[in-house]
């Protein structure tokens, strides 16, 4: 796919979901064994030209995720490169089990895609959102987890996680008119994440999309004399430990996630980090255990302090606390 | 005739080793006791399967053209380990690790290529799905094989066994058998007792499963029907009545044998009870 200032504006218009679509469109063209495999959410997906450009290599299994996963499972032992995908809670929960020993007791190659998880669909209700996918998820031995940035960086998760050797799961946040994190291309690394500020006070671990969030955030911390550095943590599991480490240099951790405190980014960090002695303080930011009233996206990452706005008041107030 | 004759022959002889070596391992479980009744209950299916089907290879365990088998009642995983034994990816030592420590056969299936085994089960519901993902693997590379799948009627309490259902008929896997071992108990109690399952057939065929009941200890039936199974264009539930326990007067229909501990004494009472048809 050309990685230009103007694909990257229309990834950015239509939203990951739907670029996730044309990404399997274009891996259509070269993965001989590519299948993609969804629950009757072709269209919520993006999925309704590559349906219809590759019908062998496209099946429906219907409203049934426990039968997604184990039918992804038997294609996989075929060595084929698979693709699930339906919205993040029937992607991940519904189907936990078969997940677990499938994909990870098993270890059959298997990429999951989440659509809508977060707080995106939050006018719809929490059954429709997901705040726990990551949680329940990062318990599973084996099973790499990724959180795309932006439009642009859903397509490189995408490619990086079908070369993967082994199960993965793409965790898509934001929706359409998805804020742009990378206006042009980068390097990208499945468990590598990447420094988008550098700053000495305190380092925000951001990831999804977050990640926008906390960047605008941090350029209003600067004007309050607070340094920031920025860290794209798109790949939560495994944990990117270097980056951990060197941030033990700054004062104040944050962790910024679209997802329940309990069991996500904020988490993955603060177990590696409760290893290190002397590290500093860390200021958890996210959804505070609990199933709020429902909303629009702006409402809701407002509402549970994920609005670079409400980013910047918990910094400065816990900051000045030190 | 003799051909058949010799067919029926070798399932039977086929069998009868099983019994002895589910006898070895239940015994060499010792105190922490296997699932006994729900494995003999599927000796005569596993058997036909094994000596006249699977036609298993074991220099060539990952031979893409073999026909699959998926033992989704995974605890009845003594028959799965016995007819491995029998066809040469385990040997007769290895049987007595059954279930002991870093052993390869747990109580259980484990994923483990070089003993035969494809797929980790025992997490009830999941096995048929799996074969449907490897029919249409086998249906889009054009091969003949087969995948068989089997199963418990308590199992079929599960309902992702009932999205797989709906499923298969729905991709047309004529390549694609369910084999339920309808020996009409489950873990606490019969089927009636527990959650009614009555009218299995009707439920499978009114999904579209081309839907057969015979005596699943009867080999030659078994036999007939894979071979005949060929013909038929569609996916293929087998609802294969059982005695649970089958084989040995302490067990037959005594779900007490569900998992339990096999004592010496029984063990010596089972060896003279075994028969060779």
């Amino acid at each position: 796919m050309d990685i230009n200032e103007r694909n990257i504006k229309v990834w950015s218009a239509i939203g990951p979901r739907a670029t996730l679509g044309m990404a399997v469109l274009d891996l259509a063209k070269d993965m001989e064994n590519l299948m993609v495999l969804t629950c009757d959410v072709s269209t919520s997906a993006g999925l309704d030209r590559f349906r219809k450009t590759y019908p062998e290599k496209y099946v429906d299994l219907g409203i049934a995720e426990q039968n997604l996963i184990g039918v992804a499972a038997g294609l996989a032992s075929e060595n084929y490169n698979v693709i699930t995908t339906t919205f993040a809670p029937f992607q991940t929960m519904r189907c936990c089990e078969q997940i677990k020993v499938n994909l990870g007791y098993m270890r059959q190659k298997v990429c999951m895609v989440g659509i809508a998880s977060g707080l995106v669909l939050g006018n719809l209700g929490y059954t429709h959102c997901c705040i726990e996918d990551v949680g329940v998820l990062r318990s599973i031995p084996g099973l790499t987890i990724v959180s795309p940035a932006d439009s642009l960086e859903t397509i490189k998760a995408i490619n990086a996680a079908i070369k993967l050797n082994s199960p993965s799961y793409i965790r898509l946040t934001g929706g359409s008119n998805n804020p742009i994190v990378y206006n042009q291309d980068y390097d990208f690394e499945i468990g590598k994440s990447i420094l988008l500020k550098e700053g000495k006070d305190i380092t925000i671990f951001c990831t999804g999309a977050s990640v926008y969030q906390s960047l605008e955030a941090a350029k209003t911390l600067e004007q309050n004399n607070i340094s920031c550095r920025v860290i794209n943590m798109h790949t939560i599991k495994p944990i990117d430990k270097e980056a951990i480490d060197k941030a033990t240099e700054t004062k104040l951790i944050v962790s910024v996630e679209e997802h329940n405190v309990i069991g996500g980014l904020g988490s993955a960090i603060s177990e590696y980090k409760s290893t290190i002695s002397k590290a500093p303080k860390q200021l958890f930011i996210g959804i505070n255990d609990f199933y709020s009233k429902g909303g629009n996206y702006k409402f809701l990452q407002n509402k549970h302090g994920l609005s670079s706005e409400k980013i910047v008041v918990e910094v400065i107030n816990n900051y000045k606390k030190l | 005739m003799s051909d058949e004759k010799d067919i029926l022959k070798k399932i039977n002889n086929f069998a009868f080793n099983s019994r002895k070596n589910i006898l070895e391992m239940a015994l060499a479980a010792g105190a922490s006791s296997s699932h006994f009744g729900g494995a003999l209950s599927i000796v005569e299916i596993v058997s036909t399967l094994f000596s006249t089907q699977i036609r298993f290879n074991k220099d060539s365990p990952n031979s893409d053209d073999r026909n699959r088998f998926i033992l989704s009642k995974g605890h009845a995983c003594l028959a799965y380990y016995a007819a491995l034994c029998e066809v040469g990816f385990i040997d007769k030592e290895e049987l007595k690790t059954f279930e002991k420590n870093d052993s390869n056969l747990l109580g259980h299936p484990v994923l483990n290529k070089s003993i035969g085994i494809d797929f980790s089960t025992g997490s009830l519901g999941m096995g048929l799905s799996i074969g449907i993902g490897i029919a249409i693997a086998n249906k889009k590379k054009n091969r003949n094989s087969n995948i068989y799948v089997v199963m418990g009627d308590g199992e079929c309490n599960e309902g992702s066994v009932w999205e797989a259902a709906m499923a298969a008929p729905n991709f047309s896997l004529n390549n694609l058998y369910a084999i339920i071992d309808n020996n009409n108990f489950q873990q606490t109690g019969s089927n009636k007792e527990i959650m009614n399952s009555e009218s299995l057939k009707e439920k499978w065929s009114s999904f579209g499963w081309e839907t057969s009941e015979i005596d699943g200890h009867n080999v030659k039936d078994l036999f007939n029907y894979f071979e005949n199974g060929k013909n038929i264009n569609k996916p293929k539930a087998l609802i294969a009545k059982t005695i649970k326990g089958k084989g040995f007067t302490f067990s037959e229909n005594n779900n007490n044998w569900h998992h339990s501990v096999l004592t010496k004494s029984l063990y010596e009472q089972a060896l003279s009870e075994i028969i060779i048809k």
